[in-house]
């Protein structure tokens, strides 16, 4: 099986200071991995350097594209690159005010990425629209306010539509329920094991948050100072952890 | 169908001096199909640590675990997910769910993540729900607010959902009434009668005598007793 995504030593370095550093592994379709660790571990760093929002000093990010198979997304034209964003790939920021047009409708943040992608029928963007804010939960006669009349879950769940109305293959997530109190967590990590089940998404979900991705991940990568300290099955990771600073990590959570 | 040969395991506490603790060594056994296999021995003994192995939960320090023609204990995560979903159930002690989600749709998820039909996957919950005498009203309710009974019934459902070739089963009768018990030890019957290889740990040891063809005493494994 090819792989979605196959990351090469990645390594970011600001100045002296390693953002992260041989980073290595293979994303196939329909895996959802998760990265955590503690806060300046690099995950976002690394997370921002897949995606194309930074560029690393060094790798390759090889993504498996519909036309010509896989194909280093750092060495890509710029055109190209932004296609790929538009389309195939998505991107949820931990603020949605990062990932939402706030001067724009509900309605018109989603369709907007529909339009991205050469969608022009008024009627069938509408109705689009529509499907996909009932499907994470905004009532339809919400369609024409704007999200800073929306709460954060909202608001939260208008990026995830405005990200997923496209159909991605490959979804890249950044603390996606950092912020959010808990009951509204937990709704939206139901949406979201949904979502990916029903669509088949692969995903990349960045959090310091162990209960989030026990729920959420097939996959776990732990970080620290930069670099990869364990991998592995989720829960194998949570249960049985074999770094010492896993082991720190796991025994640090406060159970309720 | 599950094979066991020569496992050991180590646990080491990096945060508590590095102290190793040896707590399994040496570990062989296999499971056919259609057979039931007890684990026994004190707690403590490695009874769980040894299931949670043939799962993939806990990491091997060494030897093989085969199930159906994956070996656990060096397979990618990958892997493992597949045989999770499509060889492998496991029935915990305890019910981990997402918050919010109907017992219903809990049950049928692991037929929906094989792609099973909708309605055909919810048909099968109903049913074992039904067996298991969860009342009709609480299917629509999330099971994180049921008695412990409750929430044990509806695990047990969920592991018996789908028709999986190998099952694991931590303490699967603990905490029910007799009428229960006895649901519970019929659908292991018939995991067995259509072939199905399991590995069970049963402190009840009526229902031990009742559904295991063979025990295994776990405690020939703790490394210093077996030598």
């Amino acid at each position: 099986m090819t792989p979605l995504l196959s990351v090469r030593n990645i390594r970011k370095s600001y100045g002296a200071r390693i953002g992260c550093a041989d980073v290595s592994f293979d994303l196939y379709p329909g895996e959802v991995m998760g990265i955590v660790g503690e806060s300046g571990s690099g995950k976002s760093t690394l997370l921002n350097a897949l995606a194309g929002h930074l560029e690393p000093d060094c790798g390759e990010v090889l993504f498996d594209t519909r036309a010509e198979g896989l194909r280093d997304t750092l060495t890509m034209s710029e055109p190209e690159r932004r296609m790929l964003s538009r389309t195939d790939w998505a991107f949820v920021h931990q603020n949605p005010r990062d990932g939402l047009r706030m001067g724009v409708s509900a309605g018109g943040n989603v369709g907007e990425r529909l339009m991205a992608v050469g969608a022009r029928h008024y009627g069938d963007i509408r109705e689009s629209a529509t499907d996909w804010l009932g499907r994470v939960e905004i009532a339809a006669d919400r369609i024409d306010d704007r999200p800073r009349a929306f709460s954060g879950g909202m608001q939260q769940r208008l990026q995830i539509a405005r990200n997923l109305v496209t159909g991605p293959r490959l979804v890249f997530m950044d603390e996606p329920t950092g912020g959010l109190d808990v009951s509204v967590q937990a709704r939206l990590l139901d949406l979201l094991r949904g979502l990916v089940r029903e669509m088949g998404l692969s995903a990349i979900i960045v959090t310091h948050d162990l209960a989030v991705v026990r729920l959420l991940a097939d996959r776990l990568m732990v970080m620290k100072s930069g670099r990869v300290v364990e991998s592995g099955l989720t829960d194998q990771v949570l249960d049985d952890p074999q770094h010492a600073y896993t082991q720190l990590l796991v025994s640090s959570v406060l159970q309720v | 169908m599950i094979s066991v040969e020569n496992v050991s395991k180590s646990f080491t506490l990096h945060n508590q001096g590095a102290a190793v603790i040896e707590v399994m060594s040496g570990a062989s056994f296999t499971v056919a199909p259609g057979e039931c296999v007890a684990l026994t021995g004190d707690s403590g003994a490695g009874k769980s640590t040894l299931m949670r192995m043939i799962y993939g939960n806990y990491l091997a320090a060494s030897g093989a675990i085969r199930v159906g023609g994956v070996d656990v204990a060096s397979a990618e995560p990958r892997e493992i997910l597949q045989l999770r979903r499509e060889t492998l159930g496991y029935v915990s002690q305890f019910l981990r769910v997402v918050p919010r989600v109907p017992s219903l749709d809990v049950v049928a998820e692991p037929l929906l993540a094989l792609g099973a039909d909708r309605n055909a996957a919810l048909d099968r919950a109903r049913d074992l729900l039904t067996r298991l005498n969860i009342p009709e009203t609480l299917w629509s309710l999330s099971p994180t607010t049921f008695s412990g009974g409750e929430q044990q019934r509806v695990n047990i459902a969920r592991g018996f959902a789908h028709t999986y070739p190998a099952m694991l089963l931590d303490e699967p009768t603990a905490s029910l009434d007799a009428t229960n018990r006895a649901t519970v030890l019929s659908l292991i019957d018939e995991a067995k009668a259509r072939g199905a290889a399991i590995v069970g740990i049963f402190h009840d040891a009526e229902a031990r005598e009742r559904v295991a063809d063979r025990e295994i005493d776990v405690s020939r494994f703790t490394p210093g007793r077996a030598a």
